[in-house]
């Protein structure tokens, strides 16, 4: 009784709290309604999308669904002699459906993938199925050994059994350069097989490279934007904002010109007499040219977090570490550069984020070896159709991005990121 | 800049050497933009500035490109430039639309989970474009709508509006809520509210999120190749095919009209910053 009494009620009888939080639920409501469609969108769209990315390249179900009797009946086989009759029988006539279904093919296919050699022995074994060579009411075991000698390596059963998982990390372990060997062990392929690891590596040392050339570049000019006099640092900030909002394809096609082996880089280096007329290197397509296009096309985006950051410094804190008896050295080394660690990460994380998805430039300017993984992501989705594949590829760069997301909020703070 | 009197030599020699560093970024920044003006008035077709054009002689010179980019037998730079514009333009509505309301929401103190939320609003930007690539296109062939304009409109809507969530949540944030509750008790329903109140007041971050919309579809060029069709071909991807087949004279007579189109931008660009931030009071 005492406790009601002293609750304080609206003007409608209902006690303070419970309206306010009545208000409250409905604001919350209300702001999340606004959010929604967006958010529901983008789940629809592309985070669902991303998901399926997943699925997609670990799935290995075609092959699971094609022969389930023969796996059914495999699980009891211990896989070190030839397996029992049953297991013989079982793949018969899961192979017979498939030869109705016209899906053999894929069989072999999958298969051999598996095991080099399974293409020759099931279209050996498909035309005998054909012309109805196999009888039934004999051993069925007898018959498939004696339709190729393949077919009596138990090497080659024990292949069949290790697709059985609806699952599988191979598209994983291609894109590391390894695979799982007949003891279900992780292998390295063999030397002169091993190209993704290179690209990854060159990748990784490009976006690397790109992010401390824009740093070494950035930095002075963000500098001198943010302590110019206004009129002039407005008509400098041009020379950063026209690239910025210019097409990445003008900016590419403009150092294939500049670039190339007539180009006007060179015809200067003649000039000055650098190199000889006769004797001009070869900028283009290698990684001379994916650095420099892809230093000055990420430049802005280090350039605007920095002289954001930059901006907000004010002047007489270096005066103030000047009149204490700092050098004009010590004073920015000490009281300047720490205040611009924000925009350092902010410019850093961008651009090394940007330059390691990368995929245009590198396409165009880069030649045989500008190559990144981005390029061979595309690849593998256009020309190959190995979709699997290349959704595995694309998630280990996403992971690696947020890895370095995660690192950067840790260390810096997401929050420092702003737009120019 | 001018140095102090009493500044020693070795100073003043650093100093002049900073200035020499970023006048050479500078041009790294701007030149590679300016090579590509002249030559798109080449007379004849080589990259190359030929003898005439270093001598200046008028002759050297020719619109030449700039008619075979008009008018070129089998060209497909004007349906490239009608599928670029149309795309673009409604990828920007659809952006502004959903990215507006979405900020509006999301600058609310009552907005639950904003962290994880905001984070979801803003991945497109953040995951790379060929990731995103390899997702939207397998949404959009599942649905059906690989190489229609719909399905590369959707696409671009999805990364133009972090951009736009981005520059109206910065608008918001400096955004005075009296005045909202103020109409609201002079008896504005919500919607009125937004549009005669709140809306001119963001207008100029809308707009510029709007820009970055409409650049990024303009540009994009990695998601579309994975969607687009031989009708749905926009100007980026008939520069890569041209950029990796023949560099072309034609492209760069495309590349001035897109460096044309980019100052324009930038220029409204700017002028709505300051704008903006006349608006909001922050004076600099």
């Amino acid at each position: 009784m005492s406790n009601e009494t002293k609750q304080i009620l609206t003007t409608d009888g209902i006690p303070l709290e419970i309206s306010l939080k009545k208000a409250e639920r409905k604001n919350k409501i209300k702001a999340f309604l606004l959010v929604a469609p967006l958010l529901l969108f983008l789940i629809i769209t592309y985070i669902f999308p991303i998901g399926e990315m997943f699925t997609r390249s670990i799935d290995d179900k075609m092959i699971t669904n094609m022969l389930p009797k023969t796996f059914k009946s495999m699980e009891t086989w211990d896989g070190k002699e030839l397996p029992s009759e049953e297991v013989f029988a079982s793949f018969l006539s899961d192979f017979k459906i498939l030869v109705e279904k016209k899906e053999h093919g894929k069989l072999a296919q999958r298969l051999n993938k598996e095991k080099n050699g399974f293409n020759t022995i099931t279209k050996k074994l498909f035309r005998q199925v054909k012309r109805n060579k196999i009888d039934e009411t004999q051993s069925i075991k007898e018959q498939i050994m004696k339709v190729h000698k393949r077919w009596r390596n138990v090497e080659y059963w024990q292949a069949i059994k290790r697709t059985a998982p609806p699952y599988t990390s191979a598209k994983y372990l291609k894109a590391m350069d390894m695979y799982l060997n007949e003891d279900n062990k992780i292998t390295q392929v063999s030397e002169d097989r091993r190209i993704h690891r290179i690209l990854w590596l060159r990748t990784v040392e490009v976006a690397f490279f790109v992010t401390v050339f824009c740093f070494l570049m950035g930095y002075p000019i963000a500098h001198l934007l943010a302590t110019l006099p206004m009129k002039y640092s407005n008509l400098l900030m041009i020379c950063v904002l026209l690239p910025f909002w210019t097409s990445l394809l003008v900016r590419t096609a403009s150092w294939m010109i500049l670039l190339q082996q007539q180009g006007v880089v060179n015809d200067f280096f003649v000039l000055i007499g650098l190199v000889s007329d006769d004797n001009r290197p070869e900028m283009m397509y290698n990684k001379v040219g994916t650095y420099v296009a892809m230093t000055q096309i990420l430049l802005p985006f280090m350039v605007l977090p920095l002289y954001s950051v930059m901006k907000t410094i004010s002047p007489s804190l270096m005066r103030a570490g000047k009149s204490l008896g700092g050098t004009p050295f010590v004073a920015f080394w000490k009281v300047y550069f720490p205040l611009t660690i924000p925009g350092i990460g902010a410019g850093c994380l961008l651009v090394f984020i940007l330059a390691i998805g990368y995929y245009i430039t590198p396409a165009l300017v880069g030649g045989a070896s500008g190559t990144l993984i981005s390029n061979q992501i595309a690849y593998h989705m256009k020309t190959t159709l190995d979709w699997s594949f290349a959704s595995a590829m694309g998630l280990m760069l996403l992971g690696g991005v947020l890895v370095i997301y995660w690192l950067y909020n840790k260390l810096v703070g997401v929050d420092n990121i702003k737009l120019g | 800049m001018a140095l102090p009197k009493y500044t020693e030599t070795r100073y003043r020699i650093w100093h002049y050497f900073y200035i020499a560093i970023c006048t050479f970024v500078f041009i790294f920044l701007i030149a590679p933009l300016f090579v590509i003006f002249p030559l798109s008035f080449n007379a004849e077709e080589f990259l190359v500035f030929s003898e005439g054009m270093k001598n200046l002689d008028p002759d050297a010179f020719s619109l030449r490109w700039y008619k075979d980019m008009v008018y070129g037998t089998k060209n497909p730079w004007g349906l490239a430039a009608k599928n670029s514009f149309i795309i673009a333009i409604f990828a920007t509505l659809g952006s502004v639309i959903l990215g507006t309301v979405a900020a509006l929401g999301l600058s609310s103190r009552h907005m639950p989970f904003k962290g994880i939320i905001m984070a979801t609003l803003i991945s497109p930007m953040i995951v790379p474009l060929i990731i995103s690539g390899v997702a939207i296109f397998f949404f959009m062939a599942k649905a059906g709508l690989a190489a229609t304009h719909t399905g590369i409109v959707l696409a671009h809507i999805i990364l133009g509006t972090p951009f736009v969530v981005i520059t109206v949540t910065a608008t918001l944030s400096g955004f005075d809520h009296s005045v909202t509750r103020a109409a609201a008790s002079l008896g504005s329903n919500p919607v009125n509210t937004f549009m005669k109140v709140t809306l001119p007041l963001i207008l100029p971050g809308v707009i510029s999120g709007g820009l970055f919309a409409f650049v990024t579809s303009f540009d994009e060029v990695v998601v579309v190749l994975f969607l687009a069709g031989l009708e749905n071909t926009t100007i980026p991807i008939q520069m890569w095919t041209g950029l990796r087949e023949q560099l072309s004279p034609t492209i760069l007579a495309v590349a001035t009209c897109l460096i044309v189109l980019s100052t324009l931008i930038l220029i409204s660009a700017e002028l709505l910053r300051r704008r903006s931030e006349r608006l909001r009071g922050i004076n600099r």
